[in-house]
């Protein structure tokens, strides 16, 4: 009887400390989604901006850049994916990666061959252990990525994409992140970074109607600086919103987690009670029954 | 009439505000914009500098990589890495 008690306080010890675990991580994240929100804010103004000049430059210039062109006959496709680079984030990075086969099984009916660049241990894993190629692989940075780190992912995209089709380049570049929309949605979805999809309505653009630029030097010469910038900027803010909601989905897992240990707790401290009193009832009565039976044997 | 203008980084806003005239170097040659400056958009040298000059004061930023585009609603400078100095 005792034994079952120790057994009960034993467990209870143990999901007092996982809960202990559970909640400095769900505290953890919690203030990380707010600085990655606010990185996510502060790196806004370049990339609207970027964005904006470079729809000015498209819609005024007849000129075919690899930037905005689509080319002929698509045969490979790049698909850059970011995960996490920790588990216990709940569906964050298996919700990336289900998006991310749909985008490459929808690239494959298209006759395109998908080539993987995956950001992030957890698609990394996920794909060697299926035993798939993977054209790049990067780990390290996925819930604090710096600038520096979407440069780097950047550049191997941009080589391939100006590759010549023999060398191994690719036509066209997805990418999948996970989209923030708010503490507790979170939606991957799959966006074609290049060529770029310039939206074409008879709005007006947003901050005004988009200006008839001048080039200096050229305006060929300033697509081409432009296209890596571009790049990038897409690049480091689909990895900061993923950030985001890496925080945001791990921030939540790790309060269900912590609801659960409270629950465990209740429900074992309830156990371990009722083992004490049985333990004591027991005890009173073979007190009792051993007092019953000296006093008729005397 | 003051010209809005702003210094970007991807990381963050470096610096913006109302100036009187700005100036940086483009792979053409130095280039100073006044207000109603026709738009234009062009690539600074790297690891140039751009003057702001707003009041009396003069503002400089060490720019790489970086772009100029100047249109009715002001002046962005559009830089890989931006430090004021």
């Amino acid at each position: 009887m005792a034994g079952q008690l120790r057994e009960y306080r034993r467990r209870i010890r143990s999901v007092q400390s996982t809960k202990k675990i559970t909640r400095a991580m769900e505290l953890i994240a919690a203030s990380r989604i707010a600085k990655a929100r606010a990185r996510v804010a502060a790196a806004r103004p370049y990339a609207e901006e970027i964005t904006r000049v470079i729809e000015a430059v498209a819609s005024q210039t007849t000129i075919s850049h690899p930037l905005t062109t689509e080319r002929p006959q698509p045969a490979r496709a790049a698909v850059v994916v970011i995960t996490s680079d920790r588990g216990l984030a709940g569906g964050y990075s298996s919700n990336a990666l289900r998006r991310t086969n749909e985008l490459i099984e929808l690239l494959r009916l298209e006759g395109k061959e998908p080539e993987l660049h995956v950001i992030g241990r957890k698609g990394v894993g996920y794909y060697r252990f299926r035993g798939r190629a993977m054209s790049g692989e990067y780990t390290g940075f996925s819930e604090q990525p710096s600038y520096a780190d979407a440069k780097s992912v950047a550049d191997a995209l941009i080589a391939s994409f100006v590759a010549a089709p023999e060398d191994g380049g690719v036509d066209e570049i997805h990418v999948v992140h996970t989209e923030y929309v708010s503490a507790i949605a979170q939606n991957p979805v799959a966006r074609r970074l290049l060529p770029m999809v310039l939206t074409e309505t008879d709005e007006p653009p947003a901050g005004g109607p988009l200006p008839q630029y001048e080039f200096e030097p050229s305006a060929e010469a300033v697509l081409d600086a432009l296209l890596p910038r571009y790049v990038e900027s897409r690049l480091y803010a689909a990895m900061l919103e993923s950030a985001a909601s890496e925080s945001a989905a791990r921030q939540r897992a790790m309060k269900s987690a912590t609801d659960n240990a409270e629950d465990l707790i209740r429900s074992y401290s309830r156990q371990a009670n009722r083992a004490r009193q049985d333990a004591i009832t027991q005890e009173i009565s073979e007190i009792v029954g051993g007092a019953n039976a000296l006093a008729s044997a005397s | 009439m003051p010209i809005r203008v702003a210094i970007v980084s991807p990381e963050q806003e470096v610096w913006s505000g109302d100036a009187d005239m700005v100036v940086a170097r483009t792979t053409e040659g130095d280039l100073g914009v006044l207000p109603g400056h026709v738009p234009l958009l062009g690539v600074l040298v790297p690891g140039g500098t751009v003057r702001v000059k707003t009041g009396g004061r003069e503002i400089s930023a060490q720019v790489d990589g970086g772009f100029i585009s100047v249109t009715h609603q002001g002046v962005s400078i559009l830089a890989e890495t931006a430090t004021l100095s």
